[in-house]
């Protein structure tokens, strides 16, 4: 079902939590709440799960105003960060759990615990403890009993921080396939921001209590609005040039055009690492300065350079590497950098 | 195997030693008692002349011995169940509470174990003789609830303190009423604190003589008897009474190890 939050505003004695937000989440989208510890976002998120009534605003599900309705009544299905798993049942009851409370049929029960067990590859133990199971098999616990009753709305909170990189990995796609499968209307709230460019329809960046962007990965990634989503999400270089008569002063760069860049004053400029040419193919490239390589990081599938330019602060370049390519630059030596107006983003000054 | 260090070893060594001796020192008045109980004199010697059932027959045929024992069973039953049915709720409005003031409440509760016990009982005699409680077998069982209250309060706050909140919260996103999370999700999981607090709050009142000197009058409990007994016509049954307590609080234990594991550890460790 279509959630949407309006005007919602969370105080806590002098430190306002939430300060005005609004979103909504379409019926079957997956939306991302991404942003630091302290962003507001858990806070967020207990607003839309019955947790917290917010001071100002309405949360709606569908057309039902369910701002003061208690939790149970709310019919949202919620992977906590721990999972909440009951300790004390197996994970058929577990999953059984919120179908008791909906007075479900006793047969009925037994189905859709069986079907959903399948659904989520775990067919073989309802019979188990969640001690007995893997992080990542409890994990799935979690979500079969938070999707076992159909939920409206699907709230994710942090649900893979405490598992390892490829478990990770491997959980994120099939918790996005399952949510297409099931059309689920999916709310997720994360700090880790390469999680929420892959999983994501759309992410919202909040921080300080506010929704500072909200859009596409691409969106959000390519054409940051603040220096803050800019340095929040991916890595970034943010240069700092002065405009003047349509062109932008880049100290040790040049000058460049840009469309979005202001007739006059002080520009951000964001390039992202991958945007940066090194060696050959930065003698084609529109503007070009000699930097020294002070860190050549070998990550596998690319290598990064720290790079300190004569002027300004030090930049960073991710270049793709294939095995037989020879190391582009070795540590301490000078190399030729340079970037196409193109690849740049001009940041709003907000 | 993981290889120890010297040091950590000869620590083992000391613990060890030290844990012994303790266990010695609390086991040797049992290791008087037993083969007194089943001794064949007439008066309390050791070691016993000889071997005989006879103070055991004595206090199974001595209906006073009986009341008393019966008497003290009832109480402590009685006492277990009230103080378990005001602790706990009780405990919840402690720990849960975010009212102001909460922890006055939380001191008051726990103001039976500081106060001495005699103190404690003669204003409760006071209390009762008013209204007519002196010499009942229930008036003990009300006094020895408020002795046995700080345990449970004590037992299960701790429980309660460690246990996960998000796991109501999540039963309430599930569908569940708070009473509906409480009953099916936290108090199974304090199980262990709840074994442990009704164990200690029945053997409190079954092994209580102060109060019970004030109280019970002329019904006696078990170790008011046992009192009378050793100050009026000491004699070997003394001892075949304390086997008998001794082996009933032992299964109590056993009952609990058996019911609510990790009870054990949840007393020391928290």
């Amino acid at each position: 079902m279509r959630l949407s939050v309006t005007g919602i505003v969370k105080r806590f004695g002098a430190v306002t939590a939430l300060a005005g937000i609004d979103l909504t989440v379409e019926e079957g989208e997956f939306l991302t709440i991404l942003g630091p510890s302290g962003s507001g976002k858990t806070t967020l998120l207990k607003a839309v799960a019955g947790f917290e009534v917010p001071d100002e605003g309405q949360v709606h599900l569908g057309d039902q105003d369910v701002t003061l309705s208690a939790a149970r009544h709310r019919n949202v299905g919620m992977v906590f960060q721990n999972y909440a798993l009951f300790p004390h049942m197996t994970v058929a009851e577990n999953i059984a759990f919120p179908l008791e409370m909906r007075r479900v049929s006793k047969p009925e029960i037994t189905k859709r615990v069986g079907e959903t067990l399948a659904l989520v590859e775990l067919e073989t133990y309802g019979a188990r403890l969640p001690r007995q199971l893997s992080g990542g098999q409890q994990q799935r616990v979690a979500l079969a009993r938070a999707i076992v009753f159909g939920p409206a709305l699907l709230l994710l909170d942090e649900p893979f921080g405490a598992l390892d990189r490829k478990l990770r990995e491997s959980l994120q796609l099939e918790v996005r396939r399952l949510q297409r499968r099931l059309r689920l209307t999916t709310l997720f709230i994360t700090h880790d921001q390469e999680e929420a460019l892959i999983m994501s329809d759309r992410i919202a960046v909040m921080d300080q209590g506010r929704i500072q962007q909200i859009g596409t990965p691409a969106d959000v990634y390519d054409k940051p609005v603040s220096r803050f989503v800019a340095d929040f999400i991916g890595e970034s270089n943010l240069i700092e040039g002065t405009a003047a008569n349509g062109q932008v002063v880049l100290p040790g760069f040049g000058t460049l055009a840009h469309p979005d860049a202001p007739a006059s004053g002080p520009v951000t400029l964001l390039l992202r690492p991958e945007a940066m040419r090194v060696g050959a193919e930065a003698r084609a490239a529109h503007c070009q300065a000699q930097c020294t390589v002070l860190e050549a990081i070998f990550l596998g599938l690319s290598i990064k350079l720290r790079l300190r330019p004569e002027q300004g602060p030090d930049l960073l370049a991710r270049l793709p590497l294939r095995p037989s390519d020879p190391p582009p630059a070795a540590e301490g030596s000078s190399v030729l950098v340079g970037f196409s107006p193109e690849d740049v983003h001009v940041v709003p000054r907000g | 195997m993981r290889r120890r260090d010297p040091r950590a070893r000869a620590g083992a060594i000391i613990l060890t030693a030290f844990a012994t001796m303790v266990f010695v020192f609390l086991m040797l008045p049992v290791l008087v008692v037993f083969p007194i109980s089943v001794s064949s004199a007439a008066y309390l010697q050791f070691p016993p002349p000889g071997f005989s059932w006879q103070w055991y027959q004595r206090f199974l045929d001595d209906p006073s011995w009986m009341d008393a024992t019966w008497r003290s069973v009832q109480a402590a039953s009685v006492c277990t169940v009230l103080s378990m049915g005001l602790g706990v709720p009780l405990t919840f409005l402690l720990v849960r509470s975010r009212r102001r003031g909460i922890w006055m409440l939380d001191r008051l509760a726990a103001a039976p174990i500081i106060v001495p016990t005699i103190i404690l009982s003669i204003a409760i005699y006071g209390v009762f003789a008013r209204l007519q409680l002196i010499g009942e077998w229930y008036g003990v069982a009300i006094a020895h609830t408020v002795l046995a209250l700080p345990f449970v309060v004590i037992l299960v706050g701790a429980g309660l303190r460690g246990f996960d909140e998000t796991q109501e919260q999540a039963a309430a996103g599930l569908g569940a009423s708070w009473a509906v999370a409480v009953w099916r999700i936290t108090l199974p999981q304090l199980r262990p604190s709840l074994v442990s607090a009704a164990f200690l709050a029945f053997i409190s009142s079954f092994d209580e003589l102060v109060v019970a000197m004030f109280l019970s009058g002329a019904s006696m409990t078990l170790p008011k008897k046992m009192f009378d007994n050793i100050m009026m016509e000491i004699d070997p049954t003394i001892a075949a009474v304390s086997v008998m307590q001794i082996l009933l609080v032992g299964a109590c234990l056993g009952l609990t190890a058996l019911f609510g594991r990790g009870v054990l550890a949840t007393t020391m460790s928290r």
